[in-house]
């Protein structure tokens, strides 16, 4: 058990944390969480891992009272909760950063923290005191934040400081992190950490949500993994590696490294130059991006979320029209002043397989065939005729999930009752069925299972092999550096530079994430 | 957690309508009872009415006719997540062009080509009516529930000016145009089947009933096999989706408010054409509305919206019948009793949603533990 840390201090050991027996959930007739036992000791790191879906998510929402168990009991320090609203939760002394951050963008840092404890009728009183809890975060663990400056302004590892300070300052004693560090540079995720160790030095208990096995092994002292709702292990980390863990997870062992082979490039299929968009607006979305992706070869971009890599993806994609600079396809030039269609970048030649599938990629109440000729619903994949072939559609979308494995190979599924790694296989095989000549990825493996990752990753070293030219993004430096061949990074909406996947560790491209041009002479 | 658990889709389609409906009649039961009658006889009076009665069943299929088009006209707009409030002035004018048509043509052609024509001139009318603030919607961002419930009342002011104008009937003092020649009215059903050998009572029922049959087929092909409804489709359930396939937006928008108002129009080849044979004023007496509840009711679906305006048309002529049979039930009563249908099955129609699905997820938890 969890415990086992603890449990050698003999009897003058303080009650658990945390302590939850037999807690059931279900949704409809999905049973998101089975029978959960998990035990967490005070002031210690608990990791809680699992694939997407496993049920993570879940659990932590009823911990705080967003969800409510159907079964089963929860002990705070040695009593007995009733938690049923986060006001519940809240009053138990938890705290919780979601991933999502619960913040409003135009209220300034003193104002976000001040809400729900504003005071009387005026807010000075509320101010004062917001300012006191600031002062005392700034000089305690280090969390220095400018009360004035708005929330939106700030980088999103500041954000995310505002939202601890948030979850802590009514001396919560248990913070729970959904998945914190998604959004955060590698330097950011490392402050993020070292303060996660100081708060736990003052006897905070910490339970920490992550798909990430090296921050479990970096930060944790004891993880519990769940799959499929339920849990499936508690071990301490000092007695784990990170393959027994991935081997939990998803019930087998899996294969971390990609193999990437050696690439071959030929010719440019894709060249981009001079490349900005500006906002309806009149903003700059991104300016003067220039680059060229050979056959055989895949072009990574790294970057921290919303550095201008959506807005490249779509103005590639035909979603966005670019107000300078051209973009050139197998000899095809888009150019400014001309048409911009998702329609003729495909007839160019181009695939996309969106960043976010459930946004752009597929149709969610849609049938799984039906979602197999989004964007080619006028080519002879949906029929000859003037009426859609449907029993042609259902025959293709059936040859379509047997060559790329998407499970349960049922066409007529609708889309969302497909997990999250089947969705995307059921994408990708879409937009590898056109065979393009020109591939442009958004993170093929955003909350995607770890045995999908090795596929999806294999399919698009496959496919650059055939002779494609891929242009892959992605937030996931691991993605970056296991699949590229050189890799783009962008920052503040334009590239900092290009770099060969042999110049490039996690320590550069960290620095020109955050815009810090590398330096040639060394 | 506000969102309903997803259900089955037989408990979706079947089982809820079904409860509502319940929920509805049992209602009404009570109300029926608190003011001293027996609820068991007047709902045997309402179906004798309804469905028994020498001519009553082509009275009930005549208002289901009316039904089907502002059913399938608010259905088409909910496929692409749009609510289109303006089915009343859309059919209002479009029973203008149907009017115009044959006011103009029937006196010197013959049927078979006025009737096509005015019949077409019904749907013109009503999709350019439709056309207008689908335009809006998809290139101004006015919001299309403001602009059509607008649209309603410049229709209704328009025609009054028109039918108190223009079109008046020379020598008359009612706002209505003349009567259309002979080629320019629709053929009654009693007509068509004495010509083939078959006697029935008389009826307002027409061939427009044939037209509605024929717009449900056709809604099912357009929505679930052409490309054009496919677009439809995605546009409203993932816009995003949609501009990601290269499906132009805006230009789906306006088409599908064009097919709207086109089926919202062709309810006066009912009115117009088939029974009152000359424009009169506000023959549209809220069947747009009421096709609001028809296509929610009937899950925009062409079966469930003709089942639906099936159940509307029999509440609508069984409750005249029910006026007329008991003294204390007043027309104000049975206007009651069809609000309360549409109450429960439109405005509330999945409350028993999250009921019915914890119920459901309970029996299939103990037919699994029962297994193991």
């Amino acid at each position: 058990m969890a415990g086992a840390a603890g449990e050698q201090h003999g009897s003058v050991e303080p009650p658990p944390a945390i302590e939850l027996r037999g807690v059931s959930k279900a949704f409809g007739l999905v049973q998101a969480n089975k029978n959960i036992d998990l035990v967490v000791q005070p002031g210690t790191i608990h990791g809680i891992i699992g694939e997407n879906g496993a049920g993570k998510s879940t659990l932590m929402n009823i911990l705080y009272g967003l969800h409510r168990a159907d079964s089963g009991e929860m002990y705070i320090n040695g009593a007995l909760a009733p938690i049923h609203s986060s006001a519940d939760a809240i009053a138990c002394g938890i705290g919780m950063v979601h991933q999502h951050f619960m913040l409003v963008p135009n209220f300034s840092v003193l104002e976000n923290v001040m809400l729900g404890s504003e005071g009387g009728m005026l807010l000075a009183e509320g101010r004062e005191e917001t300012l006191g809890t600031l002062k005392k975060f700034a000089d305690e663990y280090g969390m220095t934040v400018d009360a004035e400056v708005l929330v939106g302004d700030l980088p999103v590892g500041l954000q995310q400081r505002v939202e601890i300070i948030k979850a802590l300052k009514g001396g919560a004693k248990i913070l729970i992190l959904d998945e914190p560090t998604g959004v955060l540079t590698p330097q950011e995720a490392v402050s993020l950490f070292k303060i996660l160790g100081t708060l736990k030095q003052d006897g905070v208990t910490i339970l920490l949500i992550t798909h990430k096995l090296e921050e479990i092994m970096a930060t944790t002292d004891t993880v519990s993994i769940m799959r499929q709702g339920e849990m499936v292990g508690h071990r301490a980390t000092a007695e784990t590696n990170p393959e027994e863990l991935a081997e939990l997870m998803v019930g087998r062992k899996v294969l971390l490294q990609v193999d990437r082979g050696t690439s071959d490039p030929g010719e440019v299929n894709l060249s981009v130059s001079g490349l900005g968009c500006v906002s309806p607006h009149g903003s700059s979305l991104i300016s003067d991006i220039s680059f060229d992706v050979r056959v055989g070869e895949i072009v990574g971009v790294a970057g921290i979320a919303g550095n201008g890599q959506s807005e490249l993806m779509e103005a590639l994609a035909g979603m966005r029209p670019p107000s300078t600079g051209t973009i050139n396809i197998l000899g095809q030039t888009i150019t400014a002043d001309g048409q911009s269609d998702p329609q003729i970048m495909r007839a160019a030649g181009l695939a996309h397989i969106p960043e976010d599938r459930h946004k752009f990629g597929l149709v969610l109440g849609f049938e799984a065939r039906e979602n197999a000729i989004l964007g080619y619903h006028y080519s002879r994949r949906s029929g000859d005729g003037r009426l859609i072939d449907g029993a042609a559609v259902t025959a293709h979308c059936r040859e379509l999930m047997s060559a790329h494995d998407v499970r349960p190979a049922n066409p007529q599924l609708t889309a969302r009752n497909f997990s999250g790694g089947n969705q995307q296989k059921l994408v990708i095989a879409r937009e590898l069925d056109a065979n393009p000549q020109v591939l442009i990825v958004g993170q093929p493996t955003r909350g995607v299972d770890i045995g999908a990752i090795e596929f999806i990753h294999k399919e698009l070293i496959a496919l650059r092999d055939q002779g494609a030219a891929i242009l892959l993004i992605s937030v996931e430096l691991e993605e970056v550096l296991g699949l590229a061949d050189r890799i783009m990074v962008m920052n503040n909406r334009q590239q900092v530079g290009i770099i060969t996947r042999a110049e490039a560790d996690e320590q550069t491209l960290g620095l020109m994430m955050a815009g810090i041009t590398p330096d040639k002479g060394t | 957690m506000s969102a309903a658990p997803p259900l089955p889709r037989w408990a979706d389609l079947f089982l809820l309508p079904v409860l509502n409906l319940l929920a509805a009649f049992f209602v009404c039961g009570l109300i029926v009872l608190a003011i001293g009658e027996n609820p068991i006889t007047a709902l045997g009076v309402m179906l004798k009415g309804a469905f028994i009665f020498p001519g009553s069943l082509g009275y009930t299929l005549y208002y289901t006719t009316n039904f089907i088009f502002t059913g399938l006209a608010v259905a088409v707009a909910f496929h692409a997540m749009m609510f289109n409030i303006g089915g009343e002035g859309q059919a209002y004018v479009g029973g203008l062009g149907a009017g115009l048509v044959s006011l103009w043509l029937a006196q010197s052609m013959p049927s078979l080509i006025v009737l096509p024509l005015a019949v077409f001139g019904a749907a013109l009318f009503g999709a350019a009516w439709g056309i207008v603030p689908g335009y809006l919607q998809a290139k101004r961002g006015s919001h299309i529930v403001i602009t059509t419930i607008m649209f309603n009342f410049i229709a209704a002011s328009l025609m009054v000016w028109l039918l108190a104008g223009p079109l008046i009937e020379p020598g008359q003092m009612s706002p209505q145009t003349p009567k259309f020649a002979a080629a320019g009215q629709l053929p009654s059903m009693q007509s068509m089947l004495g010509a083939v050998g078959i006697e029935s009572a008389n009826s307002p029922l027409n061939l427009s009933f044939l037209i509605a049959l024929a717009a449900l087929f056709g809604f099912w092909v357009l929505i679930w096999r052409t490309r054009l409804g496919y677009q439809i489709r995605t546009v409203g359930q993932n816009p995003e989706a949609a501009r990601y396939a290269g499906i132009n937006v805006p230009r789906v928008v306006i088409i599908t408010l064009a097919i709207s108002g086109a089926l919202a129009g062709l309810m006066a080849t009912n009115e117009i054409l088939g029974v009152q044979h000359r424009v009169v004023l506000n023959f549209t007496a809220g069947y747009g509305f009421t096709g609001i509840a028809v296509a929610l009711m009937g899950r925009n679906h062409p079966i469930g919206i003709f089942l639906a305006s099936l159940l509307f048309g029999a509440l609508y002529q069984g409750g005249a019948e029910l006026d007329f049979e008991f003294q204390s039930i007043t027309r104000e009563m049975v206007l009651l009793i069809q609000g309360m249908i549409i109450l429960f099955s439109g405005a509330l129609a999945y409350m028993f949603n999250p009921p019915v699905a914890r119920l459901l997820a309970r029996l299939a938890a103990r037919r699994e533990a029962a297994n193991v």
